[in-house]
């Protein structure tokens, strides 16, 4: 049976990217589709972050980055007229490494909301109850709503992070290998989640965990030296690579 | 044998930077001593509580009163008003040196503030007694000498303090957090005052304390344009004499009696330090524990 082909999400085009000089991105074309889960693999220092960091204008921190080529977000050009913050309240981020705000689990969820306009109690509640629903660490932290977000586990930090990320009721959710400073149990608990959210919302992550991106994603992007050598779908890519060098790399041969 | 050379030269630097640290401790003991041992005969006599809560100053009476309840809530006005001018420019001017300002014009503006910190007390005293009270003796009522004068004259000699303070604590933020914030869409303002700032906020604090440390110790440059009549001023356009203009005015000619009530001033100014001192200990202690930052 064929299934209509989902709605494009974002699209990059023909993109280049420079620090400086020195070029991270090197004609970059991509689709990210709707509801599905895009998965950044490669070697380190190849783009994968410098990338996932353009998708929502994160890049627009660093001085020296210039970029040419074009980024389009439900067909609107995200560096054209777009508004900064529209685009990322859309697009949410969660980070390497665990960052919540040095405040309550509830003031972390309710940041977002509370930037963008939404004062009354009552609504905030429902969005932080909501949100830690959907990133299923509600269970854990319902009775330490008021504690202090620094007392809880990596881990729970981490899915702390993904739901103040859902709290924006973004459309994107882009991750930054959300996994790599937590333990398999965590891991296996995101890595669910996840999966879990791919029906509402579109997923790009970064990794370099193999096995993680052949669980969870549809699609894969595998860099390097900043070009994207071979695009495809997950099964596709992890059992027939067309090109050598991705071959290489998941089989653990690269050098 | 050179071993033993070293091992002696080695010591020899312990024991001389112990006598160092000795002496600042022996230092802070003696003045404690001195100053509440001074402190004692007029508190005997006169009685503390009379003391701390009279409102007459009548040094050279017969009999003569000492209260010097105006002086401690001149001091408190004084030096609150500092803070309500000092802080709020502090805690601004330190964001935009942390947040905002230029990398060429950095230095500059980072000199400036600490040149701001080593203007002489006098220097100060004149500036207000030259543009401050003339102004509001100009716009407003009283001759100018006031609680007003000296609370703009405190609130910039405590500025330095409050922004170095605040500005190394904003930057001692990690930068994770204002990322975190940028990437839910808020602005860089948002970022910085609903999350860097109270990330920040034990350091402010401190730097505030210590603000208001300096503000209630300053004497000179109070004198000069506080007015310093003893009575408790009803605006802020009015007079008011603070502990240490108290000090300062009658320490040539005390004696006797008046001169113990002197040192007790004195003391109940250490105590306020202390206090300061004490409240800036628990806010850097519940930094440390609760994970926040300094
Ligand atoms: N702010 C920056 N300024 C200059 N160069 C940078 C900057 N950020 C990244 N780079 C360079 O760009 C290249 C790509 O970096 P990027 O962080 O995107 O790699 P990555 O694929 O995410 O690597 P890793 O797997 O280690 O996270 C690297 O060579 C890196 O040194
Ligand atoms: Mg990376």
């Amino acid at each position: 049976m064929l299934k209509a082909p989902k709605p494009l999400k974002i699209r990059v085009e023909d993109m280049n990217l420079y620090y400086d000089s020195f070029q991270a991105l090197i004609n970059v074309n991509l689709d990210v589709l709707t509801n599905e889960i895009t998965a950044f693999i490669g070697p380190s220092g190849c783009g994968k972050s410098t990338l996932l960091k353009s998708l929502n204008r994160m890049n627009d921190l660093i001085e020296s980055c210039r970029i040419t080529g074009k980024i389009t977000y439900d067909g609107e050009d995200i560096y054209g007229k777009m508004n900064v913050s529209e685009l990322r309240k859309r697009v949410g981020m969660v980070f390497q490494k665990p960052n919540p705000f040095p405040m309550s689990v509830y003031d972390n969820i309710a940041y977002g909301p509370r930037t963008h306009g939404i004062k009354k109690k009552k609504v905030l509640d429902q969005i932080v109850e909501e949100s830690l629903q959907n990133a299923a660490i509600w269970d854990e932290l319902k009775d330490r709503l008021k504690k202090s977000a620094l007392a809880i586990s990596g881990g729970q930090q981490q899915r702390l992070c993904i739901a103040r990320a859902l709290a924006i009721k973004p459309e994107v959710i882009l991750l930054d290998e959300p996994t790599s400073a937590l333990d398999p149990i965590s891991t296996t608990k995101i890595e669910d989640l996840l999966a879990e959210l791919k029906d509402r919302y579109t997923i790009v992550i970064v990794t370099h965990n193999m096995g993680q991106a052949a669980r969870i994603s549809d699609k894969t992007a595998f860099f390097l030296h900043g070009e994207i050598v071979e695009f495809g779908r997950t099964m596709e890519i992890f059992s027939k690579p067309k090109d050598k060098k991705t071959e290489d790399y998941i089989t653990g041969r690269f050098g | 044998m050179a071993k033993d050379i070293k091992e002696i030269r080695e010591k020899g630097a312990e024991y001389f930077f112990l006598l160092c640290s000795l002496v600042s401790i022996g230092a802070v003991l003696l003045i404690c001593y001195f100053i509440f041992a001074g402190a004692y005969p007029a508190l005997r006599d006169i009685g503390a509580w009379a003391f701390l809560t009279g409102d007459l100053w009548k040094p050279t009476d017969h009999p003569p009163s000492f209260g010097i309840f105006n002086m401690i809530a001149g001091s408190i006005y004084v030096t609150a008003g500092a803070c309500i001018f000092g802080v709020p420019v502090g805690v601004f001017a330190a964001v935009y040196m942390a947040k905002y300002c230029p990398r060429k014009i950095y230095p500059v503006a980072s000199q400036l503030v600490s040149l701001l910190a080593g203007i002489p007390s006098i220097i100060y005293g004149f500036f207000g007694m030259m543009m401050i009270v003339p102004f509001i003796q100009e716009n407003f009522s009283g001759n100018g000498n006031s609680v007003l004068a000296a609370s703009i004259v405190l609130g910039v000699m405590i500025l330095p303090t409050v922004i170095k303070v605040s500005e190394v604590s904003i930057r001692a933020v990690p930068k994770s957090y204002f990322e975190g914030a940028l990437a839910l869409g808020a602005t860089k303002e948002q970022s910085i005052f609903f999350v860097g700032i109270p990330a920040a906020k034990s350091g402010i604090l401190a730097g505030v304390i210590l603000g208001i440390g300096r503000a209630i110790g300053e004497t000179m440059a109070v004198v000069m344009v506080a007015g310093n009549s003893n009575i408790l001023p009803e605006s802020i356009f009015k007079s008011v004499r603070t502990l240490t203009a108290n000090i300062v005015l009658e320490m040539g000619y005390a004696a006797g009696p008046h001169y113990d009530a002197i040192v007790a001033t004195g003391a109940v100014l250490f105590v306020f330090i202390l206090m300061l001192n004490i409240v800036l200990n628990i806010i850097n202690k519940g930094a440390q524990t609760s994970g926040g930052l300094s």
